[in-house]
């Protein structure tokens, strides 16, 4: 089957090699790195699918993080584990940029997916996702608020609020981050 | 499980799924053989390209892209039948293809029909440009003849090294002198 193509449409290789790490990264931080396998195929399943996508001009990795997001989410409700747990304002400076915690945590993503996945597993879904977009993946606030479709002050209260409870998880001990 | 791993192993299965789910236009491979690394395109319909290593293969990708479609994804499984009458054939125990071929690439119907004359070329033996022009119906057009192998997208497969000059000089071709001369040993048993 041939699509009807855009003039300037890349090859679906070249956008998947550009894109694999973030996407696999994100999934390993969203669903761990057993499902991930699975939710990897899907994402980029879907946007084989869809390519080339009608908005060239776009962002493509915007519109691929999109993809593997929702592709997590569906997985995780599927999975049974609903756990869209709506954020609470909180108290914490939610201008804090990625700090000791964070550090820590690319030092554990460098070394291995199922240390990344021990690190934030424990996270409600829209804390683990914004921390391992901004940490893992360097997303700015506002890029994090587009996929996860809120505003950027709850991103950036998501963020913080996942910092502050992997943080709280080193205290007691019970999460070791190596840098 | 170290993330290369877990990204390799994902990616391959990603290739599967995709040429199960028919959502793959051009699947690509890349092939180890002794005349170098081979770049190999198959649509449904056939082999629609063979590219030496010279070739950028960013490129080749980009023009797959534009004049076939967009959706090229490497996946080798798709290109299994071809890796193994190429390395058969290489290997001086295969004398034909059985492949089938997409000639889409070629441009000009007198491309076309010079390139469906080729594979009429038995192996081993050689025809001048002139006789290739007259076999594709244009006895004068020897020039034209000559490019349509120079452009042959499919070549060894398309045995385009099996056209020389009047006289028997090589003439040119597209993977270099040094194959053509290589290719024309291996047929003549040597």
């Amino acid at each position: 089957m041939i699509t009807a193509m855009h003039p300037a449409a890349p090859p679906f290789q070249r956008f998947l090699l550009e894109h694999r790490d973030a996407v696999l990264r994100l999934l390993v931080g969203m669903v761990g790195p057993i499902d991930a396998e699975d939710c990897f195929q899907e994402s980029f399943l879907k946007a084989l699918r869809a390519w080339p996508p009608a908005d060239l001009d776009g962002r493509l990795d915007t519109w691929m993080l999109t993809i593997a997001h929702r592709t997590a989410l569906d997985h995780l409700r599927r999975r049974g584990a609903i756990d869209i747990a709506l954020d609470h304002a909180g108290e914490l400076d939610s201008q804090a940029e990625p700090d000791e915690v964070g550090a820590g945590l690319l030092g554990v993503w460098a070394q291995t997916p199922d240390g990344l996945w021990a690190a934030v597993g424990g996270l409600p879904n829209r804390q683990r996702a914004a921390v391992v977009l901004r940490v893992v993946l360097d997303q700015s606030h506002a890029q994090v608020a587009g996929l996860l479709d809120c505003s950027e002050a709850a991103a950036r209260r998501s963020y913080a609020d996942g910092l502050a409870a992997l943080r709280a998880r080193i205290a007691d001990g019970t999460l070791e981050v190596t840098r | 499980m170290t993330y290369d791993t877990l990204l390799a192993r994902s990616s391959d299965a990603l290739a599967r799924r995709a040429i199960d789910a028919d959502l793959v236009d051009v699947a690509v491979a890349d092939l180890d053989t002794v005349l170098g690394r081979l770049f190999v395109a198959a649509t449904a319909a056939g082999i629609v390209q063979v590219a030496f290593a010279e070739v950028d293969r960013d490129e080749l990708l980009t023009e797959l892209a534009a004049r076939v479609s967009p959706r090229v994804l490497e996946a080798p499984a798709r290109l299994d039948d071809a890796r193994r009458q190429l390395d058969e054939y290489l290997h001086g125990t295969r004398r034909a293809f059985d492949l089938p071929v997409d000639l889409q690439l070629a441009r000009g119907e007198f491309r076309h029909s010079v390139l469906a004359q080729l594979p009429l070329i038995p192996y081993g033996a050689t025809w001048n440009y002139a006789e290739l022009a007259a076999a594709a119906g244009r006895p004068t057009a020897v020039r034209a003849a000559g490019s349509g192998c120079a452009t042959n997208p499919v070549p060894i497969v398309v045995p385009c090294h099996r056209v020389l000059r009047t006289g028997g000089a090589l003439g040119g071709y597209v993977g270099g002198l040094d194959r053509k001369a290589w290719l024309l040993a291996l047929e003549a048993g040597g």
